[in-house]
């Protein structure tokens, strides 16, 4: 059982053998991610795409994978998928971004 | 335009070929149960049929598109078309043993030089429903056929119509450049003679299907989702939307292949499989009829060249109800695609 990744696609299917280890909680947590997708004030395709977009936020192979296929099961387009992935890097970028305002604050304070 | 399997003389056009690879991989080494396995695990093997409600006649292999995902394999280049001998054959079964349904697919079936006669005939007997599954370019693809939608209109036959996507990138992708416009167009037809408008009764249907290597989501929202773009951007309307599973089978199972999502595909179709959408698969309801007039579980079962298990029961001359009530129908592993999550059937979801 010797992986040369850190990343392997196989273990995304052994997610829900998570709670072997601690059933308790691993049903809580599956029980509420459940809940979390079904649809609601937001639909069920509103939502798989904002999974989507956090996929890229965080940076989840394995999320990335799976809402990619949930998103085409949903019948999204790549237009409206590469837009959400914008939605996430956008705020990646401006959260980035916006600390230039502490940088500016700080640099007009000590300079003459 | 692509060729057709066959005319490629492609390895998958045998059907022995095709059945080698949905018999081997995971299935060969155990790691995925079969679907017989799987029926055995929940009571239901050998799988029997219920009451036969639909007919379902495929013409002849013959159409004017090459769609990637086809499963009959169809286009241009295909001559296999049913005689008028066997569709007598067959109207004259339907009405004696008074057949609800005669439900019409090809190729596009309306490239049957006797194809109209066929909808008269059957109308003219007394079935009590007749599907045609149109491609909806054929209606504009020469001009004898522009007055097809007045056709099904007199003749009150109900029309399924393959619409991958309510845009055109996806749609022409999986059918062939062109396809959407013409598709858009062919509807707008339709509804013009009084389609999917309630005071006449006459029917419409969408059928999905996915465009790649996925399965289909969930059919009521994709119904609205198309309901309201085609409304909004082409002042089209129609009456339910089918959510159909791509079979791996045939072109389809060629693009699994070919891709590298042969193995993941059969893995997600296993992992879905619904006990609560074997009730409703369409092979205990339905007998597929081919070009030479056998018969056949499912039109799926028809491209295998999987013949019925209906002794004495093989072929429209011979048709004996008793004998195919009787019959074990027959499945292999392409079947997990009818019964994966809500389950597929060509009136869409079954569970």
């Amino acid at each position: 059982m010797s992986s040369k990744s850190y990343y392997d696609p196989e273990d995304l299917k052994n997610f829900g053998k998570i709670t072997e280890w601690n059933k308790n909680l691993g049903d809580k947590f599956f029980d509420w991610y459940g809940d979390v997708f079904k649809p609601g004030a937001l639909t069920a395709r509103e939502k798989s795409l904002i999974a989507l977009a956090v996929s890229h936020a965080v940076q989840c192979p394995y999320c990335i994978d799976a809402y990619t296929v949930d998103t085409l099961e949903k019948g999204c387009n790549e237009e409206e998928m590469m837009e959400a992935v914008h939605v996430a890097s956008a705020i990646r970028g401006g959260a980035t971004l916006v600390h230039g305002t502490q940088m500016m604050k700080k640099a007009k304070k000590l300079s003459m | 335009m692509i060729k057709s399997l066959k005319a490629r003389e492609h390895h998958f056009s045998a059907t022995e070929k095709q059945l080698h690879v949905l018999n081997g991989g995971a299935f060969e080494e155990g790691t995925l149960n079969s679907f017989q396995t799987h029926l055995q695990e929940i009571n239901q093997w050998p799988l029997k049929p219920n009451d036969l409600e639909v007919f379902q006649v495929n013409v002849g292999y013959m159409c004017n598109q090459v769609c990637k995902h086809c499963h009959v394999d169809a286009g241009p280049d295909r001559k296999e078309i049913m005689t008028k001998a066997t569709m007598q054959e067959c109207i004259e079964v339907i009405a004696s043993n008074n057949i609800h349904t005669l439900d019409l697919t090809g190729g596009a079936p309306e490239m049957n030089p006797n194809f109209r006669w066929f909808v008269e005939s059957a109308v003219a007997a007394g079935v009590k429903e007749v599907i045609v599954r149109s491609n909806l370019t054929i209606i504009l693809a020469n001009p004898k056929y522009h007055d097809l939608p007045e056709f099904f209109a007199k003749n009150r036959v109900r029309v399924a119509s393959s619409l991958p996507y309510y845009q055109r990138g996806k749609t022409d992708r999986q059918r062939g450049d062109g396809v959407f416009d013409k598709s858009i167009k062919a509807l707008q037809m339709l509804n013009k003679v009084g389609y999917a408008n309630p005071e006449t009764g006459l029917f419409l249907d969408l059928v999905y299907n996915p465009s790649g290597a996925f399965l289909p989501g969930d059919q009521d929202q994709l119904q609205m989702e198309f309901k309201s773009a085609l409304k909004e951007d082409f002042d089209i309307e129609f009456n339910n939307l089918f959510a159909i599973t791509n079979l791996p089978i045939s072109r389809f199972l060629d693009y699994l292949v070919a891709s590298e999502n042969y193995e993941d595909y059969m893995e997600k179709l296993v992992g879905a499989f619904n006990p609560l959408a074997v009730d409703g698969l369409m092979c205990k309801n339905t007998v597929s009829i081919d070009w030479k007039g056998y018969m056949y579980d499912c039109d799926f079962n028809q491209m295998l060249e999987m013949k019925t298990a209906g002794e004495g029961s093989q072929h429209i001359s011979e048709f004996n109800l008793e004998a195919l009530k009787k019959r074990n129908i027959l499945v292999n592993n392409h079947c997990f695609g009818c019964a994966a999550g809500a389950g597929s059937s060509c009136q869409g979801t079954v569970a």
